[in-house]
């Protein structure tokens, strides 16, 4: 275990409180009665109810749901056989463009992305008349494809981390390789895949470039509309949404990361 | 069915491994092929687009490859996007401005990020997890939402301003929102976690008997650290400053919210050029110029680095 000194431990958590205070403001302000932020107007849920009665939040948000999901499904498969097809097929040729195809998308300015991904539908359209103008099915191509990178590197990792011998057991025992991968692989690599499930969803929830670019009239998703919202100004509501949000998100990652700890902690104790 | 019946009913060798590569070929074609033609074609558009004219149509840009008539075809390619590009100051100091604060919140994200990284990582391993999930949690959270937290702060009636001004060290609320420092804050506050995670993930291999060997030796604690960590963080602190300043540099959310409205980001002037402008080939030049001045040379280390990896 590594030894730091003092000035580590307080830069370290004066960064921490860097991250967190505007978070917990946030908080804070999403049960303040008044609109103003500076003044306390007594504890309040009258933000949460003006959010749960706001139709168009509301429909935003069921939309970037459905989105993320679909997105993230689809992003979870062509990542896993990206992933797969780099660590466990040794050299094909091309090989080092898909390994640039697939971390290129990790550092793509998102309004690039966005943009070239708009051509690209426009182009299709004029030549083979698919897709029909934009629509949710435009953003779920457009997130698949920059949330797939962040799957395959997750998958990379794990495939890494397993070597090779229980597949290949699995074929020295009369396995096809689809078998040995549906049966021994695929197991195996369920905890990434959920991560890499979980993350291309925040992902795809959270974009609002590449969604802007991409998405069609009456397919705005929740970024676009809290965007909208928010250039004119702070707007309490969007407190009530960021805190519910954020306490979701927060009670998944506290619990995952306590339990990981526990096992963790038993298996040194042992 | 015993190993001996199956191994009697799996098909002849060579039929096998016809199959076999079949199979292997086309497990190679789905994700391949989706990249190409999602990631890779869509730049062949934005190019051909920035040599086209914008146009009063749908879509609002002028074909670069026309029948006159039957026997006939034109082809138009236009460079006067680029022209203006190099021409018009606007442009050139948006992209030096950009380089500019990407740069400087890269270092300061540096700065910050390399403490939290290091503490983490002295921390014992079961405690890690707790640690490390307070850095990520942001991460998951909407990026859009937490850059909006920091209007309510920095607004001039806004909690910093109210807060200086009862303690008493100004009278006047100072101008904080919809200036440079604002968009610093930002960007730095964003994307954090994205330095944190890969310095860690170098520190965590370090080795803590170095250290000790560092110091039996008879070196202070900030040689070591200058001699030993630094070195051996090297790894992690290039890929945490990539995944910092690439994107930062085409941000455009931030200077769009905490920005002033002539924070000159590159970002910005082609969502500007997209959306208030409607003129569809400058802000393809634009995204063509920013990536060939920065995103494909980093695309280049960035495969070179996980070929050679993945081979070693």
């Amino acid at each position: 275990m590594l030894r730091t000194g003092r000035f580590v431990t307080f830069m370290a958590l004066a960064g921490l409180m860097y991250l967190y205070i505007p978070i917990f403001i946030m908080m804070v302000l999403s049960f303040n009665g008044s609109r103003l932020v500076s003044v306390w107007g007594g504890f309040s849920f009258k933000w949460y109810g003006e959010l749960f009665s706001n139709d168009q939040l509301l429909n935003a948000a069921w939309l970037s749901i459905r989105v993320a999901g679909f997105s993230a499904t689809l992003a979870v498969i062509l990542g896993t056989l990206a992933g797969y097809v780099l660590t466990r097929f040794g050299p094909f040729r091309g090989r080092v463009l898909m390994a640039g195809m697939v971390t290129a998308p990790l550092v793509m300015p998102e309004v690039i992305t966005g943009l070239s991904l708009l051509l690209l539908f426009v182009a299709m359209e004029d030549f083979i008349g698919w897709p029909q103008g934009r629509s949710i099915t435009t953003i779920v191509i457009s997130h698949a494809t920059f949330c797939m990178a962040y799957v395959a590197i997750v998958v990379q990792s794990r495939l890494a981390q397993m070597d090779g011998v229980l597949e290949e057991a699995a074929q020295d025992l009369g396995a096809r390789p689809w078998r040995a991968f549906i049966d021994v692989t695929l197991p195996m690599l369920a905890p990434a895949l959920i991560s890499g499930w979980l993350l291309a969803f925040t992902l795809s929830f959270d974009d609002l470039v590449i969604s802007s670019f991409v998405s069609g009239p009456g397919s705005s998703t929740l970024p676009m509309v809290i965007f909208s919202k928010v250039r004119l100004g702070v707007s309490p509501d969007v407190n009530a949404l960021a805190t519910i949000l954020i306490g979701f998100v927060g009670t998944c990652v506290f619990v995952y990361s306590w339990r990981a700890g526990r096992r963790m902690r038993m298996r040194e104790d042992a | 069915m015993s190993v001996q019946q199956r191994l009697n009913a799996s098909p002849a060798p060579a039929r096998r491994r016809k199959s076999w590569r079949l199979g292997r070929h086309s497990v190679i074609a789905l994700p391949y092929g989706w990249l190409l033609l999602f990631f890779i074609l869509p730049f062949a558009f934005v190019l051909k687009i920035s040599l086209a004219e914008a146009d009063m149509a749908i879509p609002p840009y002028t074909a670069l490859v026309e029948w006159l008539d039957e026997t006939t075809l034109t082809i138009q390619l236009t460079f006067s996007k680029y022209q203006l590009l190099l021409e018009d100051r606007l442009y050139l100091s948006a992209y030096l401005n950009s380089l500019k604060i990407a740069a400087i919140s890269t270092v300061f994200c540096l700065l910050i990020g390399f403490p939290i990284a290091l503490f983490i990582v002295s921390r014992p391993p079961h405690a890690r997890f707790f640690w490390l999930a307070m850095v990520m949690l942001p991460f998951w959270t909407s990026m859009l939402l937490r850059v909006y937290a920091w209007i309510g702060i920095l607004q001039s009636n806004g909690l910093l301003n109210t807060f200086l001004m009862d303690v008493g060290i100004i009278n006047q609320p100072l101008v904080l929102l919809h200036t440079d420092l604002a968009v610093y804050l930002g960007i730095v506050y964003s994307y954090l976690p994205f330095m944190v995670l890969p310095l860690y993930a170098a520190l965590e291999k370090l080795d803590p008997a170095l250290l000790e060997a560092s110091a039996d030796l008879g070196a202070r604690p900030s040689v070591s650290f200058f001699t030993v960590t630094l070195p051996l963080a090297v790894p992690g602190i290039v890929a945490g400053c990539l995944l910092v300043f690439v994107p930062a540099v085409g941000e455009f959310v931030i200077p769009a919210l905490l920005g002033a409205p002539d924070t000159l980001m590159i970002g910005r002037v082609l969502w500007d050029e997209f959306f208030a402008n409607r003129d569809w080939p400058m802000a393809s030049a634009v995204a063509i110029v920013m990536l060939i001045v920065l995103v494909a040379p980093v695309m280049l280390v960035r495969a070179r680095e996980t070929a050679t990896r993945d081979e070693a």
